[in-house]
């Protein structure tokens, strides 16, 4: 998993690591979901800029959460 | 279970808080016992599943709505900036309007501006600058079918404004060469035969003619909050005021959430949902769980773009035919259906409920399996 912590990195978006294929499909099997069925992220985000990420990848979110603290949350990367 | 298995399935913040109640020199005995009660309230209090999150959360935020006043304008606090808040605001950040009605920033500022240092000059340099503001006065020369102008040197140097930068904005902006003598600049009018009107009409061109700080920005406001001073701006422009030096990056904001979304991308667009329908709630002194607001934002921005709880944007993704046309412009979706055969498999709530069958909710989810007995021989 490639951390991409940067200290210039707005507050307002959390850390964002991209899954490797076998966690990829780890987290597909046990969530019980296909691809199609997850949230999304556009490749051109502007907070994937510093990543190298292609279609068809899983993003991992760690968010801040006000009832939670902490949750993580994942988007599938799409074209467009 | 031992603790760390029960750690694992509360979330953090739960842990935090027993933490902090628990008196110190708590054995580790009744420790757990605190935690295994506290799981146990916490399972109860989950939502099951099946539970229909969407009507719940549109009812929790509908019924307050009722309650908002529709009054729009509301001072910021500080001095005379118009904001649009309450009902027309929240209708505004719902239905994801790509043109708000007053874009804001708020522009958080790094040492030695933070403690307000020089911070009326640089509000002065963020703001967007028309040439009309640095000019001491236009003459009009109708002899000679030209404008010429001085410039306010003072006014022009705490802006940062050159001359060169000014001859190259006017040149720019009228497409004619201008002639520089000393402080005074001269605009000759295009064309020989012009007229007084024509050289008005320059001069209102010159008048307006953009010569520095950061474009959109109309109006600045340095204030004091708690301890650090800051600058609100009416108009937005969030990537260029970003590139600038003194500015606090990772906290500047602003309140046009598709404009986050182009700058900071979906999850901060997300973020800045929830942050602005916050700030809607509570100016209104209503309470509505957080749960509500992060599901809507969630929904909003599931497919990596932003999507309005329109007719056109989330509601017009469903897949039924029957949704959409339940939600507004019924005859245009089903003819549009009709037109190229869509197929409704009544997957979904709304649809079920108009044919009047159960409702894939709540008890309506489950299915019962049967395993059919083998066959004997």
């Amino acid at each position: 998993m490639t951390s991409t912590k940067k200290t210039s990195k707005h507050e307002l978006i959390p850390v964002h690591e991209k899954l490797s294929d076998t966690e990829k499909e780890k987290l597909l099997s046990a969530l019980g979901i296909s691809f199609r069925e997850i949230p999304k992220i556009r490749k051109n985000d502007p907070a994937l800029a510093e990543m190298d990420v292609k279609a068809g990848d899983i993003i991992k979110i760690s968010r801040k959460s006000v009832t939670a603290k902490n949750t993580v949350f994942y988007r599938g990367v799409t074209d467009v | 279970m031992n603790i760390d298995e029960i750690k694992s399935k509360l979330n953090p913040k739960l842990i935090e808080e027993i933490e902090s109640y628990l008196p110190k020199g708590t054995s580790a005995d009744k420790a757990k016992k605190v935690y295994e009660e506290v799981l146990e309230e916490y399972q109860e209090a989950k939502v099951s599943p099946g539970e229909c999150v969407g009507i719940i959360t549109a009812e929790s935020i509908g019924e307050r709505g009722t309650q908002m006043t529709l009054n729009t304008f509301h001072l910021a606090g500080v001095a005379e900036m118009n904001v649009t808040m309450g009902l027309p605001r929240m209708i505004e950040i719902l239905d994801g309007r790509k043109t708000i009605e007053t874009p804001m920033m708020e522009i958080y500022l790094n040492e030695p501006y933070k403690s307000g240092k020089n911070i009326r000059e640089l509000a002065m340099q963020i703001k967007e600058t028309r040439l009309g503001e640095i000019v001491k006065e236009f003459v009009i020369d109708l002899a000679e079918n030209s404008v010429a102008f001085t410039i306010d040197d003072e006014k022009a140097k705490i802006l940062g404004i050159t001359p060169s930068a000014i001859m190259k904005a006017v040149e720019k902006g009228t497409k004619i060469s201008v002639k520089n003598s000393g402080r005074q600049y001269v605009v000759p009018v295009a064309g020989k035969d012009a007229g007084v009107n024509e050289v008005y009409k320059l001069k209102e061109l010159l008048r307006n003619i953009f010569v520095g700080g950061i474009k959109n920005i109309t109006q600045v406001l340095p204030i004091k909050r708690g301890e650090e001073y800051l600058i609100i701006t009416a108009g937005t422009n969030l990537k260029s005021v970003m590139e600038s030096e003194a500015v606090d990056k990772q906290r500047t904001i602003s309140n046009d959430i598709y404009e986050v979304y182009s700058v900071l991308g979906i999850e901060a667009a997300r973020a800045a949902i929830i942050n602005e329908m916050y700030k809607v709630i509570e100016g209104q002194g209503l309470n509505i769980d957080d749960r509500h607001i992060m599901l809507v934002a969630d929904m909003m921005t599931v497919d990596g773009s932003i999507k309005g709880i329109t007719r056109y944007g989330i509601i017009g993704e469903k897949s039924s035919v029957l949704a959409r046309a339940s939600f507004e412009t019924p005859i245009k979706h089903l003819i549009n259906a009709a037109l190229v055969g869509e197929k409704d498999p009544l997957n979904s709530v709304v649809e079920n409920v108009m044919i009047n069958q159960i409702i894939p909710v709540g008890t309506g989810l489950p299915k019962i399996v049967m395993k059919q007995p083998e066959e004997k021989k």
